[in-house]
């Protein structure tokens, strides 16, 4: 109870920090000292350490089941283990606004400690403008979504949380995913800022290119941690499904992409300012509607939870206006007067960096369309429609073939002016590797579609080159190559995923055997186990390839006590080269089991390659902080 | 040289509004021919023709109309004001029972049968789909 109140008022205290600070940041903005006021400081640390206060208090009163609270009451159940207890805190609602709430304070805090190199104008209206999202969030918070909500009488057990959020990565997944979205809150204050202030110029874009980094490199990290997660423990088998909810989470991800080779022209020429800033606002407005949309309800996705719209009407007006705010500031203060003359070549750095940013717009626009034309059509007309995989498969696939050329030869081009007078041999001779690999692959496999025939080849030449690039002894750019290299290693392991993949599904009775074209699946038998809150049963199969190579698989089903739900947890063998896949469900009441058994070729190198494109950007994070 | 300057600002747009068309019509086309349409089994039942297209319906798995075999799943989906059978063979998702809600994907065969493709189900085991909220709510 205790810890619950003090969540409670320590909130409020957060709020009341974000009033103190607004007068005294504006009284202090006209003075022609160089310094911020020391109380700025103490005053946004104290700010971070009251909504951090009330987070552990929230997170106590998760680890003590203080049924007492609305929340705890709704997400969370005695029996539950405690790292799920503690991970309850943030997989709900509540406790996931109070987490933005957290991370908001906690960068801008971070920001102006790290900033101190930058014009006090700039730092103290980036401040101001931060401090408006805040406010913003506090309000809906306490207004809408108060983590602290009593009950009378105390209930004596909870509600439990959704047993498909108890799982490892989804524990972590809101946490790094948000430390991305609220990462773009500082560019957009930033970027605001400096538009007042004049202030768009290879230094801010030297210096705001790190906020640009850690929220890439999150956003990237939170991404993959919800796709391995769909892929094991919903049970579909895949990695990416292109559900309403991944695809509000990939939109920020496009656009940041596009900003982050954005600011690298500006750190170089004062050019593409005003394309620099609409990046940078449009970052920002799609976290937070990609918030917006999950938490309101609107979305007919496969995996939103039950809503209120109440919530959904509020941030959709803080939205409008941020937008407006944005949209004043820009039109208002920038001039785009104090451009370089520079004469822009087209085989230039600057020009390809414009056409992979035109990339990422369409990119960006079809994925947009697909994930709002639905709700829009039902608004209007009343129709309930959904867009599927084969409306974005159309649309990006042939796209990406110039993309992947665009990207092999880019990075070869050099700032201003470049000319192809040295064409090297190694260059010949890959891309001729690579297209007698596509047609061997051919020759041997067949591929279904036209499509991915004439991507294949161009997609491992990419990956040869990104490759030879990475081992090459010239290290300038290490992290960009590293970042490149993992993306063609990424397109190229989902093309092979989506080539050699095969999969079956059957009903199966305990004892029967099933043949197919690639071996047989037996299921043995039945085992019963016991965890800590869930029951589950455990079936033994055994599967025989077409080499005759047997391997035994056991997926499980658990059924939790509260809420009692059925989950099921397949069973994976990860080899290098694929994964075998099987998952069981259970009808009610029924005998058969329906089986579904998957090879999933390459699926590791999915996530790996992930991985080490994300490392490319904490690589050039790393060595900026050593470079200081 | 002003020219030159002048020249290449509106090829520049030009290429930019090009662009932008273009994929907005590719886009908007593509669209077209890719949705789904969701329906209840009372709007099926009120459909003046039936299409070739995939489309989704959405409402509640009647109760003990469950019937599996070892290659297909045979059930029925309800809005509680009509009915629609349902056979499918593929992976079903583990909230997929009797008495809640279930959206399946597929071909109609006639005002009575869909061949279904998909099935999804809420991950909430309080979710259940506006129409039957809707049917239930009525009664």
């Amino acid at each position: 109870m205790l810890a619950n109140q003090i969540g409670y008022y320590s909130l409020i205290l957060g709020l009341i920090s974000s009033i103190i600070i607004i007068p005294i940041s504006l009284k202090n903005y006209p003075h022609n000292n160089e310094t911020i006021d020391r109380k700025i400081f103490s005053l946004s640390f104290f700010q971070f350490f009251f909504v951090l206060v009330s987070f552990i208090g929230l997170v106590f009163s998760f680890i003590n089941s203080d049924f007492g609270n609305e929340t705890v009451y709704n997400n969370s159940h005695t029996t539950k283990p405690l790292f799920y207890k503690i991970s309850g805190t943030w997989g709900n609602h509540e406790g996931s606004l109070l987490l933005w709430l957290l991370v908001l304070t906690f960068f801008i805090f971070l920001f102006l400690v790290k900033s101190k190199s930058q014009p006090k104008k700039y730092r103290i209206l980036t401040l101001l403008f931060q401090q408006t999202i805040i406010i913003g969030f506090f309000i809906f918070v306490l207004k809408t979504s108060n983590p602290f909500n009593y009950l009378f009488p105390t209930p004596k057990e909870g509600m439990g949380l959704n047993p498909i959020l108890q799982d490892p990565a989804l524990a972590i997944h809101p946490p790094i995913l948000y430390l991305g979205f609220v990462g773009s809150s500082v560019i957009f204050s930033s970027s605001l800022a400096a538009v007042v202030q004049g202030y768009i110029s290879k230094s801010w874009a030297n210096h705001i290119k790190i906020w640009i980094l850690i929220s890439w490199f999150f956003l990237t990290i939170g991404i993959l941690l919800g796709s391995i997660w769909a892929y094991y423990e919903l049970g579909w088998g895949g990695f990416w499904f292109w559900d309403p909810v991944e695809n509000v989470s990939l939109m920020p991800w496009l656009s940041l992409t596009a900003l982050l080779h954005c600011i690298l022209v500006l750190e170089k020429k004062t050019i593409l300012t005003s394309w620099t800033i609409i990046l940078s606002i449009s970052t920002f407005v799609l976290s937070v509607s990609g918030t917006f949309l999950v938490r309101s309800g609107i979305l007919n996705s496969v995996h939103t939870f039950a809503n209120d719209p109440e919530r959904g009407l509020f941030i959709l007006f803080f939205l409008f206006f941020l937008i407006f705010l944005a949209l004043i500031v820009f039109f208002m203060f920038h001039k785009n007067g104090n451009h370089e003359t520079v004469k822009i070549n087209f085989l230039s750095k600057e020009t390809s960096i414009l056409i992979n940013n035109w990339f990422m717009m369409y990119f960006l626009s079809v994925v947009l369309i697909g994930t709002l034309y639905p709700i829009f059509l039902e608004v209007l007309t009343n129709e309930k429609i959904s867009v599927g995989p084969p409306f974005y498969n159309k649309l990006i696939l042939p796209f990406l073939v110039p993309f992947l050329i665009f990207m092999t030869f880019v990075p070869y081009l050099k700032w201003i002016k470049s000319e192809f007078n040295k064409i090297k041999i190694d260059i010949i001779l890959l891309f001729i590797l690579s297209f007698i690999v596509s047609i061997l692959l051919f020759k041997q496999f067949g591929f279904e579609s036209l499509m991915i025939s004439i991507l294949i080849p161009f997609t491992f030449y990419l990956f040869l080159i990104t490759a030879k690039d990475l081992l090459s002894k010239n290290k300038k750019n290490f992290s960009q190559k590293v970042s490149h290299f993992g993306f063609s290693f990424l397109v190229l392991s989902i093309l092979l995923n989506s080539i050699f993949s095969s999969e079956i599904i059957i009903n199966l009775k305990e004892g029967e055997r099933f043949s197919f074209q690639g071996g047989t699946i037996t299921f043995h038998s039945l085992e019963e186990n016991n965890g800590k809150n869930y029951k589950s049963i455990i079936g033994n199969f055994e599967i025989y390839d077409d080499k005759n190579q047997s391997i035994k698989l056991m997926p499980e089903l658990r059924i939790y006590n509260q809420p009692s739900i059925v989950t099921s947890e397949a069973d994976i063998k990860t080899t290098l080269f694929y994964d075998k896949f099987l998952v069981m469900n259970s009808v009610k009441n029924n005998e058969y089991f329906n089986v579904r058994y998957q090879v999933k070729s390459f699926m590791i190198w999915i996530w790996i390659s992930t991985l080490i494109l994300a490392l490319g950007g904490f690589l050039s994070f790393t060595k900026r902080l050593y470079e200081k | 040289m002003y020219g030159k300057k002048v020249k290449l600002r509106i090829l520049f747009l030009f290429l930019v509004i090009t662009t932008l068309v273009l994929s907005i019509y590719l886009i908007l086309k593509s669209l077209e021919e890719n949705v789904v349409y969701f329906l209840s089994p009372t709007e099926i039942r009120n459909l003046a023709e039936i299409k070739e297209e995939k489309i989704r319906i959405g409402g509640m798995v009647k109760n003990q109309s469950i019937i599996i075999n070892s290659n297909e799943i045979n059930f029925i989906i309800t809005d509680l004001k009509n009915e629609i059978n349902v056979s499918y063979s593929g992976s079903i998702p583990n909230l997929f029972s009797e008495g809640k809600g279930v959206v399946a994907e597929g071909y109609l065969r006639d005002r009575n049968f869909l061949s279904a493709t998909k099935i999804l189900a809420k991950h909430d085991e309080n979710y259940m789909p506006p129409e039957v909220k809707e049917a239930l709510g009525d009664k």
